[in-house]
């Protein structure tokens, strides 16, 4: 018996949106606190925490975020976690976000003059300091915008959860899909919501590095 | 403590290997149609007519906004009830052309932007062909702009292709899995498979910088 796509179905895939923006809100705020770990590891003094970070941003970028996603929920099981989907997309992603966050957040870091961190040191700042006072609060400006375009490409990246069996908007798709077998409509919703949780902020960023750009052009 | 157990991964390496090929011409055929719509899309955009424009607009805005999955799922499994059925490596590179392309016409606008207009009158007033203007004087220039940006895209759509294994096109992961469930070592296999795409990007990324050098050895301004 084949199910009918109508309004209910049409509710399941709509509500099912939930989960892709929690696993977004988790993975971003995690790939915030790795993010900026990474940013400043690799403006860092220290040559074993630049090598580090280099490392870690390399290996993420080199690779899947597939590949990232299945080690994480096969490694779980080898540290001695039980298998958990909601886990391991949470932690794969997390760490996909810090090491593209920490290589954007870095650049943007350099980008703030260097006489601004040679001023503070002129005037005692020790680095938290300096780094809490003067840097960031410069270098946060300009990363507003390529972050929030990152975001979009995070939340496109939680659909690859489903793979690894996350019933997001996606995998929520496809059970429906095997039910309904009316993929057209199934997948054209699946990306109608996508697209008005994506393009709002690929709006917003783009608003906001044309305006930027004007501020800062000179 | 776990076992680690690399026999059986290495004992069918071939298997990847010959997965690790399809990956490898899949992304190049790819990024060569991509690039061609990527051309044409971008030439639309720029000097198109006003409707054309608004195709090539909305065609970027869905593409970018919405995950490449769900893209690769309306084409396998939507399209056939439009009466196009395609096989999954078919689809695959269908998928993966199209999602290029809206990202490399993005890219290469921006080329085509950053020409001087009086590049272009000076063409027109050396007596130059419209399709020589574009080739020599847009084009070229263009191309070697966004080289480093078009580069780093088709090492995100080669890592993108790992996708396609999920409607069964029998690239590198497919194989991976396919190894996974014959053998159950599925940490073995997949970071086998990871140290593959990452060797793939850095080999990649060598042998696009060695082009760079070669075919823009020209200098840049008089």
């Amino acid at each position: 018996m084949i199910r009918v796509f109508g309004w209910n179905e049409f509710l399941i895939i709509v509500v099912a949106a939930q989960w892709t923006i929690a696993l977004s809100a988790i993975a971003f705020a995690g790939g915030s606190v790795g993010g900026l770990l990474m940013a400043l590891m690799r403006v860092s003094e220290v040559r074993a925490f630049r090598r580090f970070a280099t490392g870690f941003i390399r290996l993420f970028q080199g690779t899947p975020l597939l590949m990232q996603l299945f080690l994480v929920y096969f490694g779980m099981n080898i540290v001695g976690f039980a298998i958990n989907p909601w886990i391991a997309a949470a932690v794969a992603l997390a760490l996909h976000a810090s090491a593209f966050l920490g290589e954007i957040w870095r650049g943007c870091i350099e980008a703030v003059p260097k006489g601004q961190r040679e001023a503070a040191t002129a005037l005692g700042l020790r680095y938290y300091h300096s780094m809490r006072h003067v840097i960031l609060p410069q270098a946060i400006r300009i990363a507003v915008a390529p972050t929030v375009g990152f975001l979009v490409q995070l939340i496109k990246g939680t659909s690859l959860a489903s793979i690894i069996g996350f019933t997001e908007l996606t995998r929520q798709g496809q059970i429906i899909n095997n039910a309904t077998f009316s993929p057209f409509l199934v997948f054209g919703t699946v990306a109608a919501i996508y697209f008005l949780l994506c393009w709002p902020l690929s709006l917003v960023a783009r608003r906001m590095e044309t305006r930027f750009s004007r501020a800062t052009a000179r | 403590m776990y076992d680690f157990n690399f026999a059986p991964v290495l004992a069918a390496f071939d298997q990847l290997a010959i997965g690790a090929w399809l990956t490898v011409r899949l992304s190049c055929a790819a990024m060569l149609i991509g690039l061609v719509v990527s051309i044409f899309c971008a030439w639309g955009k720029t000097s198109g007519p006003k409707i054309l424009r608004a195709v090539i607009d909305g065609y970027i805005e869905i593409i970018r906004n919405t995950p490449f999955l769900v893209q690769i799922f309306f084409i396998y499994f939507g399209m056939p009830s439009l009466g196009l059925r395609l096989s999954p490596n078919s689809a695959a590179l269908l998928a993966l052309v199209v999602n290029f392309g809206a990202y490399g016409t993005e890219i290469i606008r921006a080329g085509i932007e950053s020409i001087h207009k009086g590049q272009v009158e000076a063409g027109w007033a050396l007596g130059l062909k419209r399709a020589q203007i574009f080739r020599y004087i847009i084009m070229k220039p263009a191309l070697r702009t966004v080289y480093p940006a078009l580069t780093s895209q088709f090492i995100y759509l080669m890592l993108n292709t790992s996708v396609v294994s999920v409607i069964s096109a029998d690239d590198l992961t497919a194989a991976g899995n396919d190894l996974q469930s014959a053998t159950f070592a599925s940490f073995e296999v997949y970071i086998t498979v990871t140290l593959i795409y990452l060797a793939l990007s850095v080999g990649f990324s060598a042998l696009f910088y060695a082009i760079e050098k070669m075919a823009f050895k020209y200098p840049l301004s008089r």
